[in-house]
């Protein structure tokens, strides 16, 4: 049997050891994700991309790719799924857009207009959340954190540090910083670390960088995170990527 | 700690964090801050992962908790909340919150797993059962006299096993190491044949072939294999794997010496709730029994090479280490989270190495079966559910305790037994499971039919089904791990929705929105516990609508925001709570 699998009908190839994500966006398909990053070990918490492969509901991002396995992926019912768990995450945290920098870069927003959310539409938590501001050059601000734990791996995986951990559980699961005071300015993170990067909502962000690029004009204001070949987004770049 | 978590043959309980951190709760009362660090080091591992283990596990504090740490069970067969009102009353304090002398705090948790001697609560994380309104006030002149709780009467520990109905596994009366005698004798691969042939399914719910598990494992090629007994036992309303390591541990132990022998594993754990850390001395006399009899340990029962010995893992109050994949996360001293699978534990298990994770009474199964065979064991029971099933019958009945019968056996015929004819609704399989009412009793304990780890609660007309619904939906929304979205976010949505519609404040719409997230996060969680956070909600509404009708509020919309709640602050600043300082 030829290593080939169906998303929505359409027949893509995969490598062994590929997960239907690395099939997928190899081949420009585009799956929703938040808690995904290629390069980085699948983690499989956000469930964005969460698809059916017959009528099962499975995580794109973790599942290996089999031969002949059909996907549906971009249906009415898998998107307004999607759009919930968007609104989930909206409504656990304090995101004030508005007032955040990262606004316009940040994926979880992205999302929200992809899906075409109006609304929290669930009860708010208004959770009480620590903002370490002791770092020279960053800011965690965990308000905003969604618990995706891409700052975790890229610290581990790629920056071959071990700055952030979650911590707690349930609902009051939270990220912490591995020193023993708990604060970010004790650690060993470095501006030019990937896990200061990475993070797709304003949770960790650069400071003495505001709005270098306006409002409007910032990367999800004229590209749609279904496109594949939009860059990582890493914010407050003094050139943005479009420019 | 018990000194005798220490032992083990080589093993690394005696520097498991789990333990250094049970040892420095009681020492201590709380974590303390300086301690975490050194700790860190001592055991070699990031300063985080000490924090977010505390942090992960309930019995693990950031603050002192009293001298007597007082926690009463909030499960709807166990619980005793408003025992705990009153003992608040008496000692003056709040719950939650330790006395200002530091004497005395007094909190609920899960299920303790006393359903059949409630009231049940943990004192400095001993097991004080069949508590009454009557013994309160003797209860709290021991906790303002600091009378040490050897001090306290004895018969107020005294958890009895209630077996009120044995069959095919607790009557048969064998001696220690017929198990392993019959086993050695016949060969691993006749043993596995004969577990394959006995058709036994793993006893803690899922149902997956026991032989089939062990074939994956043993074939799996790697340095080290493991066994693990799955004593995490948190699903409210079961206590049957209680009994079993009470008065059967040598047989419970001697099933993990079974399963070593064909999967070829040297070491083995025993996964323990915290909730019952008051049967350790007995466990570890019982192993210490077995070690001197050759049935544990080097070359056991003179077969060159058959070294197996077994070390106890105490829990720290966190349902989710049922899951086994979670289980094993927290043997290796993390939070319980469960695994991203694929791999599964039969070949990445424990330490990424191949590994067994058993159900109590599915080990205590494998070894009659190898002492009596496969088809001694298949005769019973029915075609696709073999054997006998050992069930945790709680709640308004006149005889709650351990029943076990031939699977198959009719909701009906098991109410009969236990004297719990008048149930309007029996709960099948704990919270996790299903919600019957009466025109289902006539149907059939079995994995085909209703499938069950062995709880089955039993709730008579007096009880107020939304109550009850509504008490599994907290216990879900405290229990999630907090990886995935839909369970870490669901379930707390879902306690929201309840507790409006419960509090007089629902509409249809909310309902409607209940039903409608429910699905969501049952369908879409990583694991078990959010799959299936919602069923109760659900099978609520499916069998017993109109308890749901009767609260609705009928108009389109109401806010969640309320606004007498939102002066509760303002209340307790201004020590108010007359008529005036309510609205409506
Ligand atoms: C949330 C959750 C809690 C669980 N708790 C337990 C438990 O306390 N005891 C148990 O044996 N299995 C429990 N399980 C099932 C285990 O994951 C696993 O299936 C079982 O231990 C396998 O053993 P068995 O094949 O002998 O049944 C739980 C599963 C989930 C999802
Ligand atoms: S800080 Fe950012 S990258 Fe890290 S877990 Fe939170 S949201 Fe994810
Ligand atoms: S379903 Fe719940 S308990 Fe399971 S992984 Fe997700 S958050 Fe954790
Ligand atoms: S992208 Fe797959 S679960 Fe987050
Ligand atoms: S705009 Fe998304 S977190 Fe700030």
């Amino acid at each position: 049997m030829s290593n080939t699998l169906f998303i929505d009908g359409q027949e893509i190839p995969f490598a062994p050891g590929q997960t239907i994500m690395d099939a997928s966006l190899e081949a420009g398909i585009y799956i929703p994700h938040l808690c995904h990053k290629p390069g980085l070990t699948p983690h499989g918490s956000c469930k964005l991309c969460t698809v059916e492969v017959d009528g099962r509901s499975v995580s794109a991002c973790t599942l290996p790719a089999a031969a002949g396995m059909k996907v549906d992926n971009n249906t009415p019912a898998l998107q307004e799924v999607r759009k919930t768990l968007v609104q989930m995450l909206f409504v656990e945290g304090n995101h004030l857009c508005p007032t955040c920098s990262k606004t316009g870069d940040c994926t979880l927003q992205a999302l929200g207009y992809h899906f075409g959310m109006l609304d929290g539409h669930f009860p708010p938590f208004y959770p009480r959340r620590e903002v370490d501001a002791s770092h020279p050059d960053l800011v965690l601000d965990r308000d905003r954190c969604v618990l995706c734990e891409l700052c975790v791996r890229a610290s581990r995986e790629q920056d071959g540090k071990n700055v952030f951990a979650i911590s707690g559980r349930g609902a009051s699961a939270h990220i912490i910083v591995n020193t023993s005071s708990g604060k970010l300015g004790d650690s060993d993170l470095t501006l030019d670390d990937a896990a200061a990067h990475i993070c797709p909502v304003g949770a960790i962000l650069p400071k003495n960088h505001g709005c270098e690029v306006p409002f409007g004009r910032r990367t999800f204001d004229l590209h749609s995170v279904a496109e594949s070949d939009v860059a990582h987004v890493g914010l407050q770049k003094t050139e943005h990527h479009d420019e | 700690m018990p000194k005798s978590l220490s032992s083990g043959a080589g093993q690394q309980p005696h520097d498991h964090l789990l333990h250094r951190l049970h040892d420095l709760q009681s020492r201590f009362l709380h974590i303390p801050p300086l301690e975490i660090a050194p700790l860190a080091t001592e055991l070699d591992l990031p300063v985080s992962q000490v924090e977010s283990v505390i942090d992960f596990y309930s019995f693990f504090h950031r603050s002192p908790r009293g001298r007597f740490d007082i926690l009463f069970s909030n499960c709807t067969s166990c619980g005793g909340l408003t025992l705990m009102q009153q003992l608040c009353g008496l000692l003056g304090v709040q719950p939650g919150v330790t006395r200002a002398d530091g004497m005395v705090s007094i909190d609920q948790t899960s299920c303790v797993g006393m359903c059949d001697q409630g009231a049940a609560v943990l004192v400095n994380g001993r097991t004080l059962v069949r508590l009454t309104a009557a013994q309160l006030p003797h209860l709290a002149q021991l906790v303002n006299t600091a009378t040490p709780l050897d001090e306290w009467p004895a018969d107020w520990f005294a958890v009895q096993d209630n077996i009120r109905h044995a069959g095919l596994l607790l009557n048969d009366t064998l001696s220690a190491g017929d198990g392993l005698r019959a086993a050695v004798q016949a060969g691993a691969d006749q043993l596995l044949a004969e577990i394959r042939q006995a058709s036994l399914r793993g006893r803690g719910g899922a149902g997956f072939p026991t032989a089939m598990k062990w074939q994956f494992c043993r074939d799996a090629t790697a340095p080290e294999h493991y066994v693990v007994c799955n004593a995490d036992e948190g699903e409210p309303g079961t206590f049957k794997d209680r009994v079993l390591l009470h008065s059967y541990a040598q047989q419970v132990f001697e099933g993990m010496a079974l399963c070593a022998y064909v999967i070829k594993a040297q070491h083995g754990f025993l996964y323990l709730r915290g909730e019952y850390r008051y049967l350790v001395p007995s466990l570890e006399a019982t192993l210490d029994a077995m070690r001197t009899a050759n049935l544990l340990g080097e070359n056991i029962l003179n077969q060159p090479g058959f070294n197996f010995d077994i070390s106890i893992v105490l829990g720290a109050g966190a349902y989710i280490c049922g899951e086994e994949s979670a289980l094993l996360e927290s043997l290796e001293q993390k939070r319980g989270v469960p695994r991203v699978r694929p791999p599964f534990p039969v070949t990445h298990g424990y330490l990424g190495q191949p590994t067994v994770v058993d159900n109590v009474e599915t080990l205590v199964a494998a070894v009659h079966i190898a002492v009596h065979g496969g088809e001694w064991f298949r005769a019973h029971g029915t075609a696709q559910s073999a054997g006998s099933k050992v069930f945790s019958v709680s709640g308004d009945c006149t005889a709650p305790g351990i029943y076990e019968y031939p699977f198959g056996i009719s909701v009906q015929d098991l109410l009969e037994a236990c004297g719990g004819q008048d149930a309007q609704a029996v709960q099948i399989g704990g919270p996790s499971g299903t919600l019957i009412g009466r025109a289902e009793f006539g149907r059939k304990l079995a994995f085909e039919d209703l499938a069950t780890g062995g709880s089955i609660m039993i709730y008579s007309a007096q009880r107020d089904l939304l109550a009850v619904v509504r008490n599994f939906t907290h216990f879900f929304a405290h229990e999630s791990c907090g990886f995935c979205t839909p369970c870490r976010v669901g379930t707390p949505l879902l306690r929201k929705y309840l507790d409006k519609i419960a509090s007089g404040h629902g509409t249809v719409y909310d309902r409607e929105e209940m039903a409608r997230l429910g699905k969501l996060v049952k369908r879409r969680s990583h694991c078990g516990l959010g799959q299936t956070a919602a069923n109760p909600l659900l099978d609520l509404l499916a069998k017993f609508p109109q308890v749901y009708a009767e609260r609705l509020l009928h108009q389109d919309y109401e806010p969640f925001f309320n606004l007498d709640a939102a002066l509760t602050t303002t209340r307790e600043l201004t020590h108010r709570d007359d008529a005036e300082a309510h609205l409506s």
